[in-house]
């Protein structure tokens, strides 16, 4: 662990990585378009999950208004891909409700760069107010969370509410190019996916990167007694700003790729249910790994592709019964279940209670 | 005032709810003494600590360190910056991250966000918490997770943890609450040996402990400074022998035939 040898642990666990890049780059030639199209989506999920996974695995907070994060870096592609379709015009639903001029806001999301910058700035500094807010008052845990889901609730409202700027409950739809480049065919989804597909992995290097360097420790630090950790020196409420609004940055990143992938975005979207979903997939693939949650959110999305097509009513209940068979059995999530079989063997030389000790 | 007092505390009160917990105490410390801190349960120890190290802020009162700086003002990190180590009673290490961690991030550095997230872990601090393994013991179990520890172990950490945080005063809550007997000689020593370059305050409820190493101890009861002097001096009085050594007596005499 301290040291950078080449054991056969490491190698492993680079083939096996260089093996999953290999997969998702190839994908195109196995896949029928619609499952490129789904499976890209899933993408878009996992990098959410990786976002979220930094602050709530590694560092404890849970925020249960991630999908506003991720629905505001959406609504930021959105309003770009509505402008393009529109020609600069008002867009339909403006019209609908007797909007005739442009907003002024709306003007600069005509260029790429600006709503691709704006689907990451907007969330970032929501995310730094907030935290601000809370972290420096030392507002945390289920306050916090709390907190997080107001936010939900006031963002959607806002957006059901400001239909001739936001197209209210039906969202934003309506593309056709991106660039230029049609959205509707084959090779512009696939572009699009192979990109989708290199964030997620430039995503992934990142947070691996954030939770091995010492700034990762101290948000261990932060998760296992935040007070040691302010009489250590260090100023956690700093520390849980930077993750929080790092986090909001993926999610913000993963939103405008969603919206790419799937041609709408609404309020419905980046509600209470979806910001609770996206949680659920961290915890079923394990918090406090990386891949855990990357296949977690991969996993549940397919399986909920799967079985609400199959059984349309049965698939909540099946997720609920997921959720608790994992509290319960696997406190880990899936990816931890590998690391319990492997410490079984380990057990013998450590001491008991040390291995078991889920934070929090 | 002098220039080798490193803390001074003037006239501190701190009141809970109109409870006070600490009327008007002062304390004056010494670069590289060992002070201990005694009194019976309640009388304020730990919430002077508590008051040094920024954890609660006192209603009245002024803690001065290094005869500058004024730091009931300042927050807890940045007191800990300043140089001011506190170690809690129940040991309070990070049990998820491993030993050497533990000690990675207690290490005296840049604390910004920017720093940590650059650093790399050079020779120089690898071989600085290598010598501190070795001087609390647990080199071969570097790699273990923190919370797999025993109850003394996870208290050598935390002291070590703190001596790589290099600061100026060390705050010991009990340090040997829980401890063996052997270990509990060996962190006298080891106080001993930490006390030529910082300045220590102990808060102790073991005599014998206290007894056997103590250069200085301060007596404090319902929240004020009852004696302060050599053990022998604080053995002799008899107010304090009437507010806490009486009751112990009895116990003390048992435990030194042993």
């Amino acid at each position: 662990m301290l040291q950078q040898k080449w054991t056969p642990q490491r190698i492993w666990l680079l083939v096996g990585y260089a093996a999953a890049a290999a997969a998702l780059f190839s994908a195109p030639m196995f896949a029928s378009d619609f499952r490129l199209n789904l499976l890209a989506k899933f993408l878009a999920f996992a990098i959410v999950a990786l976002g979220l996974d930094l602050i709530w695995g590694y560092t404890g907070i849970l925020s249960l208004g991630h999908g506003i994060f991720f629905g505001l870096g959406a609504y930021a592609m959105a309003m770009y891909l509505k402008l393009e379709a529109s020609g600069g015009m008002p867009p339909d639903f403006m019209g609908w409700s007797g909007l005739k001029e442009l907003p002024y806001f709306w003007k600069p999301f005509e260029n790429f760069g600006f709503a691709v910058a704006m689907g990451i700035l907007i969330p970032s500094v929501l995310a730094l107010v907030l935290g601000y807010v809370t972290f420096r008052n030392r507002i945390k845990g289920v306050y916090f969370t709390i907190l997080t889901q107001a936010l939900v609730i006031i963002t959607t409202t806002l957006l059901v509410g400001q239909q001739a700027f936001t197209g209210g409950t039906n969202g934003i739809t309506g593309y056709s190019t991106i660039l230029g480049a049609s959205l509707g065919s084959a090779d512009t989804k696939r572009v699009l996916y192979w990109i989708t597909a290199a964030v997620l992995i430039a995503v992934f290097i990142l947070c691996r990167y954030i939770v091995g360097s010492r700034f990762g420790k101290v948000l261990r630090a932060i998760r296992d007694g935040e007070n040691r950790v302010r009489f250590i020196g260090y100023n956690p409420a700093i520390y849980q700003m930077v993750i929080f609004t790092i986090s909001a940055a993926i999610a913000g990143i993963a939103g405008m790729l969603f919206v790419l992938h799937v041609g709408i975005i609404s309020p419905s979207m980046l509600g209470i249910v979806p910001s609770i979903e996206m949680v659920l997939w961290v915890a079923i693939g394990g918090r406090g790994t990386l891949i855990g949650a990357a296949l977690g959110a991969i996993a549940m999305n397919w399986a909920k592709s799967e079985f609400s097509t199959a059984y349309p009513e049965g698939w909540l209940f099946f997720m609920g019964g997921l959720f608790v068979i994992v509290v319960v059995f696997m406190p880990k999530g899936i990816a931890g279940l590998i690391g319990q079989i492997k410490f079984r063997k380990k057990r013998k030389e450590e001491d008991h209670e040390g291995i078991r000790n889920p934070a929090v | 005032m002098k220039e080798s007092v490193i803390l001074q505390c003037d006239d501190v009160t701190v009141e809970f709810d109109g409870f006070k917990a600490i009327q008007g105490m002062n304390l004056k410390l010494e670069k590289g003494e060992l002070r201990f801190l005694i009194g019976p349960n309640g009388a304020g120890k730990t919430t002077m600590l508590d008051v040094i190290c920024g954890k609660v802020r006192p209603s009245s009162g002024k803690v001065t360190f290094d005869g500058k700086v004024d730091i009931t003002r300042k927050k807890e990190h940045q007191i800990a910056e300043l140089g001011i180590g506190r170690k809690f009673q129940a040991p309070s290490i990070f049990p998820s991250m491993t030993v050497h961690e533990n000690l990675e991030i207690a290490m005296r550095q840049k604390r910004t966000v920017f720093a940590t997230m650059f650093a790399k872990l050079g020779d120089d601090e690898r071989s600085r918490i290598d010598y501190q393994l070795g001087m609390i013991g647990l080199r071969s179990k570097a790699s273990w997770r923190a919370g797999g520890l025993s109850h003394g172990e996870k208290q050598w950490l935390e002291i070590g943890m703190m001596l790589l945080q290099e600061p100026e005063i060390l705050l010991l809550d009990e340090p040997v609450a829980g401890m063996t007997d052997k270990e509990t000689d060996k962190t006298g020593e080891l106080l001993h040996e930490i006390a030529q370059l910082r300045s220590i305050v102990v808060v102790e409820h073991d005599m014998e402990f206290v007894r056997n190493f103590a250069s200085r101890v301060t007596v404090m009861h319902e929240g004020k400074l009852l004696k302060e002097g050599s053990m022998d001096e604080v053995q002799g009085d008899d107010r304090v022998a009437e507010v806490y050594l009486g009751k112990r007596r009895d116990a003390d005499v048992s435990r030194s035939t042993a």
